[in-house]
Protein backbone atom coordinates (compact mmCIF):
# COMPACT_ATOMS: atom_id res chain seq x y z
CA UNK A 1 0.00 0.00 0.00
CA UNK A 2 1.12 3.52 -0.88
CA UNK A 3 0.12 6.08 1.47
CA UNK A 4 2.84 8.03 2.97
CA UNK A 5 1.26 10.61 5.81
CA UNK A 6 3.96 10.84 8.90
CA UNK A 7 7.17 10.73 6.98
CA UNK A 8 9.93 9.02 8.43
CA UNK A 9 12.87 10.10 5.80
CA UNK A 10 15.84 11.52 6.53
CA UNK A 11 15.10 14.52 4.84
CA UNK A 12 12.83 17.71 5.32
CA UNK A 13 9.50 19.36 3.91
CA UNK A 14 9.06 22.99 3.72
CA UNK A 15 6.11 23.96 1.79
CA UNK A 16 4.38 27.85 1.24
CA UNK A 17 0.69 28.28 0.76
CA UNK A 18 -1.35 30.90 0.37
CA UNK A 19 -3.94 33.10 -1.65
CA UNK A 20 -1.77 34.62 -4.91
CA UNK A 21 -0.26 38.09 -4.54
CA UNK A 22 0.57 37.22 -0.84
CA UNK A 23 4.14 36.86 -1.54
CA UNK A 24 5.00 33.34 -0.62
CA UNK A 25 6.89 32.76 -3.31
CA UNK A 26 9.12 35.40 -2.96
CA UNK A 27 9.63 34.22 0.41
CA UNK A 28 10.70 30.66 -0.56
CA UNK A 29 12.83 31.88 -2.93
CA UNK A 30 14.88 33.74 -0.04
CA UNK A 31 14.82 30.37 1.81
CA UNK A 32 16.42 28.56 -1.02
CA UNK A 33 19.13 30.88 -0.69
CA UNK A 34 19.88 30.78 2.50
CA UNK A 35 19.67 27.16 2.77
CA UNK A 36 22.05 26.53 -0.29
CA UNK A 37 24.62 29.23 0.87
CA UNK A 38 24.34 27.01 4.31
CA UNK A 39 25.19 24.38 2.59
CA UNK A 40 22.64 22.45 2.50
CA UNK A 41 20.83 19.84 -0.31
CA UNK A 42 18.01 21.89 -1.80
CA UNK A 43 15.23 20.81 -3.85
CA UNK A 44 13.13 23.01 -5.00
CA UNK A 45 9.40 21.53 -6.00
CA UNK A 46 6.47 24.14 -7.27
CA UNK A 47 3.41 23.62 -8.42
CA UNK A 48 1.79 22.35 -11.63
CA UNK A 49 5.31 21.09 -13.05
CA UNK A 50 5.07 18.00 -13.76
CA UNK A 51 6.91 17.39 -17.18
CA UNK A 52 4.15 14.62 -17.87
CA UNK A 53 0.93 16.81 -16.76
CA UNK A 54 1.60 19.62 -18.15
CA UNK A 55 0.92 20.00 -21.93
CA UNK A 56 -2.41 18.36 -20.96
CA UNK A 57 -3.23 21.18 -18.49
CA UNK A 58 -2.07 23.53 -20.80
CA UNK A 59 -4.30 22.50 -23.75
CA UNK A 60 -7.32 22.15 -21.31
CA UNK A 61 -6.86 26.00 -19.96
CA UNK A 62 -6.65 27.25 -23.27
CA UNK A 63 -9.84 25.29 -24.22
CA UNK A 64 -11.88 25.31 -21.24
CA UNK A 65 -12.16 21.99 -21.07
CA UNK A 66 -11.98 21.47 -17.44
CA UNK A 67 -14.95 20.99 -14.75
CA UNK A 68 -14.42 21.21 -11.41
CA UNK A 69 -13.80 17.49 -10.86
CA UNK A 70 -11.38 17.24 -13.61
CA UNK A 71 -9.22 20.20 -12.53
CA UNK A 72 -9.29 18.72 -9.29
CA UNK A 73 -7.72 15.71 -10.34
CA UNK A 74 -6.10 16.37 -13.11
CA UNK A 75 -4.11 18.62 -10.35
CA UNK A 76 -4.02 15.77 -8.55
CA UNK A 77 -2.03 13.96 -11.20
CA UNK A 78 0.51 16.87 -11.77
CA UNK A 79 0.78 16.46 -7.77
CA UNK A 80 1.39 12.56 -7.47
CA UNK A 81 4.09 13.03 -10.32
CA UNK A 82 5.70 15.59 -8.53
CA UNK A 83 5.62 13.23 -5.02
CA UNK A 84 6.74 10.46 -6.92
CA UNK A 85 9.56 12.47 -9.06
CA UNK A 86 10.71 15.55 -6.83
CA UNK A 87 9.72 14.80 -3.51
CA UNK A 88 10.59 11.37 -2.22
CA UNK A 89 13.35 10.61 -3.54
CA UNK A 90 15.13 13.94 -2.23
CA UNK A 91 13.56 13.54 0.77
CA UNK A 92 14.91 9.94 1.15
CA UNK A 93 18.16 10.92 0.00
CA UNK A 94 18.09 13.53 3.15
CA UNK A 95 17.31 16.88 1.46
CA UNK A 96 15.60 19.48 2.33
CA UNK A 97 12.73 19.56 0.06
CA UNK A 98 10.94 22.83 -0.32
CA UNK A 99 7.34 23.50 -2.34
CA UNK A 100 5.46 26.00 -3.42
CA UNK A 101 2.23 25.29 -3.03
CA UNK A 102 1.21 21.63 -1.72
CA UNK A 103 -1.99 20.10 -1.41
CA UNK A 104 -3.29 22.49 0.79
CA UNK A 105 -3.83 24.38 -2.58
CA UNK A 106 -6.03 21.85 -3.92
CA UNK A 107 -8.00 21.81 -1.30
CA UNK A 108 -8.48 25.54 -0.75
CA UNK A 109 -9.02 25.99 -4.54
CA UNK A 110 -11.54 23.26 -5.54
CA UNK A 111 -13.20 23.33 -2.70
CA UNK A 112 -14.19 26.93 -3.89
CA UNK A 113 -15.06 25.91 -6.93
CA UNK A 114 -17.49 23.19 -5.36
CA UNK A 115 -15.73 20.10 -5.10
CA UNK A 116 -16.49 18.10 -1.79
CA UNK A 117 -13.75 18.54 0.92
CA UNK A 118 -13.75 15.47 1.85
CA UNK A 119 -13.41 14.27 -1.18
CA UNK A 120 -10.32 16.23 -2.34
CA UNK A 121 -8.27 15.31 0.72
CA UNK A 122 -8.84 11.59 0.08
CA UNK A 123 -7.49 12.08 -3.69
CA UNK A 124 -4.48 13.65 -2.00
CA UNK A 125 -4.29 11.06 0.72
CA UNK A 126 -0.58 9.66 -0.79
CA UNK A 127 0.83 13.25 0.04
CA UNK A 128 3.96 13.15 1.91
CA UNK A 129 2.92 15.34 5.05
CA UNK A 130 5.23 18.41 5.68
CA UNK A 131 7.32 19.16 8.45
CA UNK A 132 6.23 22.75 8.56
CA UNK A 133 3.67 24.67 6.19
CA UNK A 134 3.44 28.32 6.34
CA UNK A 135 0.29 29.90 5.28
CA UNK A 136 1.11 33.77 4.34
CA UNK A 137 -2.16 35.45 5.33
CA UNK A 138 -2.42 38.48 3.90
CA UNK A 139 -6.02 40.45 3.72
CA UNK A 140 -8.33 39.73 0.35
CA UNK A 141 -7.84 43.40 -0.42
CA UNK A 142 -4.58 43.60 -0.29
CA UNK A 143 -3.68 40.31 -2.39
CA UNK A 144 -6.17 41.27 -4.85
CA UNK A 145 -4.40 44.67 -5.67
CA UNK A 146 -0.71 43.28 -5.99
CA UNK A 147 -2.33 40.71 -8.33
CA UNK A 148 -4.30 43.10 -10.06
CA UNK A 149 -1.51 45.52 -10.38
CA UNK A 150 1.36 44.04 -11.24
CA UNK A 151 -0.77 41.75 -14.37
CA UNK A 152 -2.33 43.45 -17.62
CA UNK A 153 -4.92 40.65 -17.21
CA UNK A 154 -6.38 38.01 -15.21
CA UNK A 155 -6.78 33.99 -16.63
CA UNK A 156 -9.80 32.16 -17.06
CA UNK A 157 -9.52 29.41 -14.56
CA UNK A 158 -7.24 31.85 -12.54
CA UNK A 159 -10.28 34.31 -12.10
CA UNK A 160 -12.97 31.49 -11.40
CA UNK A 161 -14.40 32.20 -14.61
CA UNK A 162 -15.80 28.64 -14.93
CA UNK A 163 -17.81 29.34 -12.20
CA UNK A 164 -20.09 32.13 -13.80
CA UNK A 165 -19.98 34.24 -10.45
CA UNK A 166 -19.34 36.90 -12.41
CA UNK A 167 -18.49 38.17 -16.29
CA UNK A 168 -16.07 40.59 -14.72
CA UNK A 169 -13.13 38.68 -14.66
CA UNK A 170 -11.72 41.21 -11.77
CA UNK A 171 -14.96 40.64 -9.60
CA UNK A 172 -14.63 37.15 -10.17
CA UNK A 173 -11.28 36.65 -9.10
CA UNK A 174 -11.94 38.69 -6.12
CA UNK A 175 -15.06 36.38 -5.23
CA UNK A 176 -13.25 33.64 -5.93
CA UNK A 177 -10.23 34.64 -3.66
CA UNK A 178 -12.23 35.29 -1.19
CA UNK A 179 -13.51 31.90 -1.18
CA UNK A 180 -10.24 30.67 -0.92
CA UNK A 181 -8.98 32.50 2.03
CA UNK A 182 -11.86 30.79 3.47
CA UNK A 183 -10.98 27.51 3.09
CA UNK A 184 -7.08 28.65 4.53
CA UNK A 185 -8.41 29.99 7.03
CA UNK A 186 -10.32 26.76 7.91
CA UNK A 187 -7.26 24.36 7.82
CA UNK A 188 -4.79 26.38 9.86
CA UNK A 189 -6.31 24.52 12.96
CA UNK A 190 -6.98 21.18 10.71
CA UNK A 191 -3.60 20.95 9.35
CA UNK A 192 -1.67 22.95 11.82
CA UNK A 193 -0.54 25.72 9.54
CA UNK A 194 1.90 28.21 10.61
CA UNK A 195 0.57 31.49 9.97
CA UNK A 196 2.98 34.40 8.84
CA UNK A 197 1.35 37.64 8.61
CA UNK A 198 2.08 38.45 5.39
CA UNK A 199 1.52 42.34 5.09
CA UNK A 200 4.60 42.30 7.28
CA UNK A 201 7.94 43.70 5.38
CA UNK A 202 9.89 41.19 3.52
CA UNK A 203 12.79 41.05 5.74
CA UNK A 204 10.55 40.57 8.84
CA UNK A 205 8.83 37.72 7.50
CA UNK A 206 12.04 35.91 6.10
CA UNK A 207 13.26 36.49 9.70
CA UNK A 208 10.33 34.53 11.26
CA UNK A 209 10.67 31.63 8.79
CA UNK A 210 14.54 30.97 9.11
CA UNK A 211 13.87 31.24 12.91
CA UNK A 212 11.40 28.27 12.61
CA UNK A 213 13.27 25.89 10.12
CA UNK A 214 16.39 26.64 12.35
CA UNK A 215 14.33 24.59 15.01
CA UNK A 216 13.67 21.32 12.81
CA UNK A 217 17.15 21.48 11.52
CA UNK A 218 18.91 21.90 14.62
CA UNK A 219 16.92 18.84 16.38
CA UNK A 220 18.02 17.01 12.85
CA UNK A 221 21.66 18.35 13.36
CA UNK A 222 21.51 16.80 16.71
CA UNK A 223 20.33 13.55 16.48
CA UNK A 224 22.67 12.77 13.80
CA UNK A 225 25.87 13.31 16.25
CA UNK B 1 -9.91 -10.71 -25.50
CA UNK B 2 -11.24 -9.31 -28.50
CA UNK B 3 -13.06 -6.11 -26.30
CA UNK B 4 -13.24 -3.50 -29.61
CA UNK B 5 -14.17 -5.96 -31.73
CA UNK B 6 -17.18 -6.98 -29.46
CA UNK B 7 -18.14 -3.49 -29.08
CA UNK B 8 -18.44 -2.73 -32.57
CA UNK B 9 -20.13 -5.53 -33.31
CA UNK B 10 -22.94 -4.92 -30.50
CA UNK B 11 -22.48 -1.69 -31.58
CA UNK B 12 -23.87 -1.82 -35.02
CA UNK B 13 -26.27 -4.40 -33.70
CA UNK B 14 -27.87 -2.14 -31.58
CA UNK B 15 -28.05 0.68 -34.21
CA UNK B 16 -30.15 -1.83 -36.63
CA UNK B 17 -32.63 -2.06 -33.77
CA UNK B 18 -33.21 1.34 -33.73
CA UNK B 19 -30.95 2.15 -30.48
CA UNK B 20 -28.86 5.13 -30.18
CA UNK B 21 -25.42 4.08 -28.91
CA UNK B 22 -22.21 5.76 -27.58
CA UNK B 23 -18.97 3.53 -27.24
CA UNK B 24 -16.29 5.12 -25.51
CA UNK B 25 -13.14 3.43 -23.64
CA UNK B 26 -10.27 3.80 -22.11
CA UNK B 27 -7.94 6.62 -22.74
CA UNK B 28 -10.40 8.08 -25.13
CA UNK B 29 -11.38 11.63 -23.30
CA UNK B 30 -10.54 14.79 -24.88
CA UNK B 31 -8.95 15.92 -21.73
CA UNK B 32 -6.41 13.67 -20.97
CA UNK B 33 -6.43 10.69 -23.47
CA UNK B 34 -3.44 11.83 -25.68
CA UNK B 35 -1.46 13.35 -22.37
CA UNK B 36 -1.58 9.72 -21.11
CA UNK B 37 -0.73 8.11 -24.22
CA UNK B 38 2.19 10.61 -24.40
CA UNK B 39 3.28 9.88 -20.53
CA UNK B 40 3.31 6.00 -21.43
CA UNK B 41 5.80 6.49 -24.49
CA UNK B 42 9.09 7.29 -21.61
CA UNK B 43 9.26 4.69 -18.71
CA UNK B 44 8.71 7.55 -16.06
CA UNK B 45 5.14 7.38 -15.08
CA UNK B 46 5.11 6.16 -11.15
CA UNK B 47 1.77 4.01 -10.42
CA UNK B 48 0.34 6.97 -8.20
CA UNK B 49 0.59 9.46 -11.06
CA UNK B 50 -0.88 6.63 -13.82
CA UNK B 51 -3.77 6.34 -11.48
CA UNK B 52 -5.04 9.68 -11.44
CA UNK B 53 -4.21 9.79 -15.19
CA UNK B 54 -6.62 7.46 -15.61
CA UNK B 55 -9.26 8.97 -12.90
CA UNK B 56 -8.84 12.19 -14.76
CA UNK B 57 -9.69 9.98 -18.35
CA UNK B 58 -12.54 8.59 -17.04
CA UNK B 59 -14.48 11.44 -15.01
CA UNK B 60 -13.86 14.03 -18.35
CA UNK B 61 -16.03 10.85 -20.54
CA UNK B 62 -18.22 10.23 -17.29
CA UNK B 63 -18.87 13.96 -17.57
CA UNK B 64 -19.07 15.04 -21.06
CA UNK B 65 -20.23 11.68 -22.87
CA UNK B 66 -21.57 9.20 -20.30
CA UNK B 67 -23.77 11.16 -18.31
CA UNK B 68 -25.06 13.42 -21.15
CA UNK B 69 -25.69 10.39 -23.60
CA UNK B 70 -27.62 8.14 -20.69
CA UNK B 71 -29.39 11.15 -20.40
CA UNK B 72 -30.81 11.68 -23.99
CA UNK B 73 -32.07 7.48 -23.75
CA UNK B 74 -28.70 6.24 -25.38
CA UNK B 75 -27.07 3.19 -24.71
CA UNK B 76 -23.66 3.58 -23.43
CA UNK B 77 -21.09 0.53 -24.69
CA UNK B 78 -17.46 1.67 -22.44
CA UNK B 79 -14.35 -0.65 -23.53
CA UNK B 80 -13.34 -1.23 -19.80
CA UNK B 81 -15.21 0.63 -16.82
CA UNK B 82 -13.64 1.43 -13.56
CA UNK B 83 -12.27 -2.13 -12.47
CA UNK B 84 -9.71 -2.20 -14.83
CA UNK B 85 -8.11 0.96 -12.78
CA UNK B 86 -8.90 -0.71 -10.01
CA UNK B 87 -7.00 -3.62 -10.61
CA UNK B 88 -4.21 -2.18 -12.27
CA UNK B 89 -3.88 -0.29 -8.79
CA UNK B 90 -4.17 -3.36 -6.87
CA UNK B 91 -1.33 -5.29 -8.56
CA UNK B 92 0.68 -2.68 -8.36
CA UNK B 93 0.21 -2.23 -4.59
CA UNK B 94 -1.73 0.82 -4.27
CA UNK B 95 -4.47 1.52 -1.65
CA UNK B 96 -7.92 -0.09 -3.00
CA UNK B 97 -10.20 2.29 -0.61
CA UNK B 98 -8.31 5.04 -1.80
CA UNK B 99 -9.10 4.05 -5.31
CA UNK B 100 -12.84 3.66 -4.69
CA UNK B 101 -12.92 7.04 -3.36
CA UNK B 102 -11.87 8.37 -6.17
CA UNK B 103 -14.49 7.05 -8.54
CA UNK B 104 -16.47 7.27 -6.16
CA UNK B 105 -18.66 9.25 -7.97
CA UNK B 106 -19.40 7.20 -10.80
CA UNK B 107 -22.12 5.27 -11.74
CA UNK B 108 -23.08 1.24 -11.30
CA UNK B 109 -23.20 -0.19 -14.64
CA UNK B 110 -26.43 -1.97 -15.81
CA UNK B 111 -24.46 -4.74 -16.74
CA UNK B 112 -20.51 -5.77 -16.73
CA UNK B 113 -19.63 -8.63 -19.28
CA UNK B 114 -15.98 -9.74 -18.28
CA UNK B 115 -14.55 -11.45 -21.46
CA UNK B 116 -12.52 -14.02 -19.74
CA UNK B 117 -9.59 -15.22 -21.33
CA UNK B 118 -8.35 -18.56 -18.49
CA UNK B 119 -4.68 -18.01 -18.15
CA UNK B 120 -1.88 -15.98 -19.18
CA UNK B 121 -0.38 -18.25 -21.69
CA UNK B 122 -3.56 -17.87 -23.66
CA UNK B 123 -3.33 -14.08 -23.42
CA UNK B 124 0.18 -14.48 -24.73
CA UNK B 125 -1.31 -16.65 -27.97
CA UNK B 126 -3.56 -14.16 -28.15
CA UNK B 127 -0.95 -11.16 -28.58
CA UNK B 128 1.00 -13.02 -30.96
CA UNK B 129 -1.59 -13.95 -33.41
CA UNK B 130 -2.40 -10.43 -33.18
CA UNK B 131 0.69 -9.35 -34.70
CA UNK B 132 1.03 -6.89 -32.20
CA UNK B 133 4.73 -6.71 -29.96
CA UNK B 134 4.79 -7.21 -26.27
CA UNK B 135 3.81 -3.64 -24.38
CA UNK B 136 5.68 -2.30 -21.79
CA UNK B 137 2.53 -1.15 -19.79
CA UNK B 138 0.54 -4.34 -20.76
CA UNK B 139 3.38 -6.54 -19.71
CA UNK B 140 4.10 -4.59 -16.14
CA UNK B 141 7.68 -4.10 -17.03
CA UNK B 142 7.23 -1.41 -14.46
CA UNK B 143 6.69 -3.82 -11.71
CA UNK B 144 9.91 -5.54 -12.44
CA UNK B 145 8.29 -8.97 -12.25
CA UNK B 146 10.47 -10.52 -14.37
CA UNK B 147 13.91 -10.45 -16.77
CA UNK B 148 12.07 -9.70 -20.45
CA UNK B 149 8.49 -8.75 -21.84
CA UNK B 150 7.59 -12.05 -21.71
CA UNK B 151 8.66 -13.81 -18.40
CA UNK B 152 7.12 -9.83 -17.03
CA UNK B 153 4.14 -10.09 -19.01
CA UNK B 154 2.71 -13.64 -17.41
CA UNK B 155 3.20 -12.60 -14.33
CA UNK B 156 1.64 -9.47 -14.62
CA UNK B 157 -1.62 -10.98 -16.15
CA UNK B 158 -0.99 -14.21 -14.02
CA UNK B 159 -2.06 -11.16 -11.15
CA UNK B 160 -3.86 -9.41 -13.44
CA UNK B 161 -6.10 -12.26 -14.04
CA UNK B 162 -6.56 -13.08 -10.30
CA UNK B 163 -7.71 -9.99 -9.15
CA UNK B 164 -10.74 -9.98 -11.87
CA UNK B 165 -11.53 -13.19 -10.62
CA UNK B 166 -12.29 -11.84 -7.49
CA UNK B 167 -14.04 -8.35 -8.29
CA UNK B 168 -16.29 -10.67 -11.00
CA UNK B 169 -17.74 -12.02 -7.49
CA UNK B 170 -17.59 -8.79 -5.52
CA UNK B 171 -19.42 -6.70 -8.63
CA UNK B 172 -21.41 -9.54 -9.89
CA UNK B 173 -20.01 -9.52 -13.58
CA UNK B 174 -21.24 -11.16 -16.15
CA UNK B 175 -18.56 -13.88 -17.03
CA UNK B 176 -18.46 -14.87 -20.70
CA UNK B 177 -15.66 -17.47 -21.83
CA UNK B 178 -13.77 -15.30 -24.25
CA UNK B 179 -11.91 -18.44 -25.66
CA UNK B 180 -14.58 -19.16 -27.68
CA UNK B 181 -15.52 -18.08 -31.72
CA UNK B 182 -16.28 -14.62 -31.63
CA UNK B 183 -19.22 -16.01 -33.42
CA UNK B 184 -20.90 -17.78 -30.16
CA UNK B 185 -19.52 -14.68 -27.49
CA UNK B 186 -20.85 -12.12 -29.79
CA UNK B 187 -24.50 -14.44 -30.06
CA UNK B 188 -23.85 -14.29 -26.01
CA UNK B 189 -23.24 -10.55 -25.73
CA UNK B 190 -26.52 -9.78 -27.56
CA UNK B 191 -28.66 -12.07 -25.79
CA UNK B 192 -27.25 -10.57 -22.65
CA UNK B 193 -27.23 -6.78 -23.75
CA UNK B 194 -31.17 -7.63 -25.10
CA UNK B 195 -32.60 -8.61 -21.78
CA UNK B 196 -30.79 -5.78 -19.53
CA UNK B 197 -32.25 -3.26 -22.37
CA UNK B 198 -35.95 -4.93 -22.52
CA UNK B 199 -35.55 -5.64 -26.24
CA UNK B 200 -37.72 -8.66 -27.61
CA UNK B 201 -34.47 -10.51 -28.91
CA UNK B 202 -34.96 -11.07 -24.91
CA UNK B 203 -37.79 -13.30 -24.89
CA UNK B 204 -37.04 -14.93 -28.39
CA UNK B 205 -39.83 -13.03 -30.02
CA UNK B 206 -38.84 -12.85 -33.74
CA UNK B 207 -40.70 -9.34 -34.73
CA UNK B 208 -39.67 -6.15 -36.77
CA UNK B 209 -40.99 -3.64 -34.14
CA UNK B 210 -38.28 -1.88 -32.64
CA UNK B 211 -38.47 -1.25 -28.93
CA UNK B 212 -36.26 1.42 -27.84
CA UNK B 213 -35.05 2.03 -24.23
CA UNK B 214 -37.10 4.66 -22.38
CA UNK B 215 -36.18 8.12 -23.30
CA UNK B 216 -36.05 9.12 -19.83
CA UNK B 217 -33.98 9.76 -17.00
CA UNK B 218 -31.47 7.24 -16.88
CA UNK B 219 -31.85 4.68 -13.74
CA UNK B 220 -29.01 3.92 -13.25
CA UNK B 221 -28.46 0.79 -9.84
CA UNK B 222 -26.64 2.65 -7.74
CA UNK B 223 -23.40 3.96 -7.80
CA UNK B 224 -20.14 2.67 -6.40
CA UNK B 225 -19.89 4.61 -3.44
CA UNK B 226 -22.04 7.26 -3.66
CA UNK B 227 -24.78 8.48 -5.84
CA UNK B 228 -25.21 10.53 -9.34
CA UNK B 229 -26.12 13.39 -6.72
CA UNK B 230 -22.81 13.12 -5.28
CA UNK B 231 -20.77 13.17 -8.68
CA UNK B 232 -23.10 16.83 -9.44
CA UNK B 233 -22.29 18.11 -5.92
CA UNK B 234 -18.74 17.07 -6.48
CA UNK B 235 -18.41 18.74 -9.95
CA UNK B 236 -20.29 21.85 -8.88
CA UNK B 237 -23.35 21.44 -11.14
Amino acid sequence: MISYGNHRFPGKLFVVEGTDGSGKSTQLALLYQWLKAEGYPVFFSEWNSSPLVKNTTKRAKKRHLFTPATFSLLHATDFADRTERDIIPPLKAGAIVLADRYSYTAFARDVARGCEGEWVREVYKFAVKPNVAFFFRAPLDVAIDRIVSGRPHLKYYEAGMDMGWSSDSEESFTVFQGKILEEYDRMVDEFGLTVIDATRSIEQQQLEMRKIINQHLRRRRSKLH
Amino acid sequence: MGRSTHIALLRTWLESRGHAVLDTGMTRSVLAGRGIKEAKTGHTLGPLTMQLFYATDFIDRLEQEMLPALRSGFIVLTDRYIYSAMARAEVRGIDSAWIRSIYGMSLMPDDVFYLRIPSARQLVARVLSSGRRFDYWESGMDLHLGEDLYDSFIQYQTRMLKVFDRMSVEYKFHVMNASRSVRSVAADLRRSVAKVIDDPIAEGVSQTTIKTKPTSEPTPKQALVPSQEKLEKTAGH
